[in-house]
């Protein structure tokens, strides 16, 4: 799960991670007024969104005077944020952070992430802030540190000051961006986050460290150890198509092409995708039924993947171990009796019930054309696409 | 042979009374030899029930020293599957297979760090399990696409196997072992460890690896084959058209950072003389050329 910046920003705050002082605003009025109760003479007005490259793309702007906050607060609440991670459409911006500005001298990047390989906690720390953190990586490996950390006595204060020094922070300031460190591990370990990244970092001019900006998501898996997490999730920034999904148990995720796949099991359904594109064609979704869908959500997965106006095809390729292929078919023909299937229907169908599942397609009133393997079904939906 | 489990495997299943639980045992133990390989349950609080004519006992220490059980299957909810895992690793079992989905990765971390001394060996969460065909099935593969043969599987995908394992044995070429290592980011065997085994594994002639977008399994097991491995390899990688930052399904199965991704594994694995087909539907005929 992802949240926005403003929202990291109060729970890493919680744990002792310093940032510079913000309000977060809905409306260009809220914005004047967060200004005006941060005080100072100069203030950052900041987009919320889930996607990175806020900066690039227009969202993030400096202010002199309490005019220019209106100026940019108008400009920016409302506006389609485009940038490299939001896709070509854009997203709408919808909330904002007003923060004091800083005296940036200089500017880290501090990331944590699970490591697979070590199958433990990696800190990752460079003196090259600012920029995109994989740029780094490919550029000047060396300039990127990391510690890994032993789950049982967590960061350590001598590893934090070690890592802290290592990428260039002056002495005067080790205490306090140790301090940080360890706050910013005990964030991530506390709450199940997935990923906790501060770039950049900042030293400003008064001496001080201060996470400028801030990235943390949540691993799904454990957000039933953390419930007060659930009013953060904000609806806007997901794809309503993949939250009504999720509502019946199913993994949606809306692609360019037009051929629907609806397939059981995540590395099926990645392969169905593949064997598409391998034939010419590109798909139009990803959408894995799970292991033991029951009939009413195939038929809501049918729904889903049937509002989609570019649907030239729909391919379904089952193979049935604990999902039955009778479930499928009853869950196709359902479906097929509520919305208007208007796009030709491969079906491949293999394992548990299968004859019962394509009796039961025969003896409907469902048209479609039957597939004996995956070669074949691939073959005869981009040829059904193309009319 | 065969890898990790044969027919003198005794099974314990943690969470035998659970409604998943019940229902892949009883499948397990209709496939093959499963009547003699499970031979307990463990569900606390419930000891002294029976499912299936399997006796169930509170823990697998009590389960291990009544019946001898030296592999357990856990089915156990995700809140409280690490912890069943932790339990089976105490209890010195050889092999820990676990099918549970949504596992806390936090809970993994701790669970790989207690193992670390210990040897046992764990496959999962999130996988299908582990068969020996014709002996013994522990997981929720359907038992009767496969084939007793000399092909060794290893993937991280569950239907997706299926898929291999079913063109194997429709080409009559049958399977040694099947693995699914299962699809989390922090999990027990790796592509690499399974692969090593098959090369040790004297029923196994030859070995089709599937894998997926995310993480540097494959790349890691690519290297070993270049250097170490006697028998032919085939591949195949799924995902080649998964858009980066979305997850697929899976925990693991995501281009981060532009790290990942299908056509990065499908150059380190041709780079290392792995068979590699971007069609998953001659995953077979490819493995049955190689074997010539």
């Amino acid at each position: 799960m992802k949240i926005h910046e403003y929202q990291g920003k109060t729970i890493l705050n919680a744990y002792g991670v310093r940032t510079p002082a913000g309000r977060s605003c809905f409306t260009v009025e809220e914005a004047v007024t967060a200004a005006q109760e941060l005080g100072g003479e100069v203030w950052v007005v900041k987009a919320q969104i889930h996607a990175g490259g806020r900066g690039k793309g227009g969202g993030v702007q400096m202010a002199r005077s309490l005019e220019e906050v209106h100026q940019h607060a108008s400009a920016i609440l409302g506006m389609t944020l485009v940038t490299h991670q939001t896709g070509p459409e854009g997203k709408v911006v919808k909330r904002l952070l007003v923060e004091e500005g800083a005296d940036i001298q200089r500017e880290y990047y501090l990331g944590v992430v699970v490591d697979r390989g070590a199958q433990r906690v990696v800190i990752m720390a460079s003196s090259e802030g600012g920029t995109e953190i994989e740029e780094v990586a490919a550029r000047t490996p060396d300039k990127i540190h990391k510690i890994t950390v032993d789950p049982v006595t967590g960061l350590t204060r001598d590893q934090a000051q070690d890592l802290a020094a290592r990428i260039g922070l002056p002495d005067s300031t080790l205490d306090q961006a140790t301090d940080l460190l360890v706050a910013l591990y005990r964030t991530f370990w506390e709450t199940d986050a997935s990923l906790a990244e501060i770039n950049p970092l900042i030293l400003t001019g008064n001496q001080d460290v201060l996470a400028l900006d801030a990235k943390l998501n949540f691993d799904d898996n454990a957000l039933f150890r953390h419930p007060e997490f659930q009013e953060l999730r904000d609806l806007d920034e997901e794809d309503p198509n993949e939250i009504e999904a999720s509502k019946f148990g199913l993994s949606y995720i809306s692609l360019d092409g037009d051929i629907g796949c609806l397939v059981n099991g995540a590395g099926l359904a990645m392969a169905t995708m593949d064997i598409i594109k391998l034939y010419g064609a590109e798909p139009a979704n990803f959408l894995d039924v799970g292991g033991g869908a029951t009939t009413e959500q195939v038929t809501e997965a049918f729904k889903i993947m049937m509002r989609n106006p570019n649907l030239k095809a729909i391919l379904v390729n089952i193979f049935g171990g604990i999902m039955r292929c009778d479930i499928i078919a009853e869950g196709l023909v359902n479906a097929a009796k509520e919305v208007h299937l208007n796009v030709p229907l491969v079906v491949r169908l293999e394992g548990t019930n299968v004859e019962k599942g394509r009796e039961i397609i025969a003896d409907s009133t469902v048209k479609i054309v039957a597939a004996e393997s995956m070669s074949d079904a691939a073959g005869k939906v981009v040829a059904a696409a193309r009319g | 042979m065969s890898i990790l489990i044969n027919q003198n495997s005794r099974v314990v299943t943690q969470g035998i009374t659970g409604k998943t639980g019940e229902f892949h045992t009883r499948h397990c133990v209709a496939y093959a030899l499963g009547r003699q390989c499970f031979v307990a349950g463990v569900t606390p609080g419930k000891g002294g029930q029976h499912v299936e004519g399997i006796p169930v006992f509170d823990t697998v220490a009590e389960a291990r020293d009544t019946t001898g059980a030296n592999v357990s299957v856990v089915y156990v909810p995700p809140r409280f599957a690490a912890a069943a895992i932790d339990e089976a690793v105490e209890a010195g079992m050889d092999v820990v297979i676990c099918i549970t989905e949504g596992v806390p990765v936090k809970d993994m971390i701790l669970t790989r760090y207690k193992m670390h001394d210990k040897q046992t060996i764990l496959v999962g969460p999130n996988c299908p399990g582990v068969i020996t065909p014709e002996e013994v099935k522990i997981g929720i593969m359907p038992g009767y696409i496969h084939k007793r043969g000399r092909v060794g599987v290893v993937s991280r995908s569950g239907t997706l196997t299926y898929e291999v394992v079913d063109q194997l044995t429709r080409l009559d070429l049958g399977q040694s072992t099947c693995v699914g290592t299962g699809g989390d980011p922090v999990n027990g065997l790796k592509h690499l460890d399974v692969m090593k085994m098959f090369n040790d594994d004297s029923d196994t002639e030859g070995v089709v690896m599937v894998g997926e977008i995310g993480g540097s399994d494959e790349e890691a097991c690519a290297a070993w084959v270049k250097e170490h491995m006697t028998k032919p390899v085939v591949g195949f990688i799924a995902g080649v058209t998964a858009p980066p930052g979305k997850r697929m399904g899976h925990a693991g199965a995501i281009i981060s950072g532009g790290k990942g991704t299908a056509n990065e594994k499908i150059a380190a694995m041709e780079e290392a003389g792995i068979r590699v087909t971007r069609n998953p539907g001659d995953i077979g005929k490819l493995m049955k050329e190689a074997l010539g």
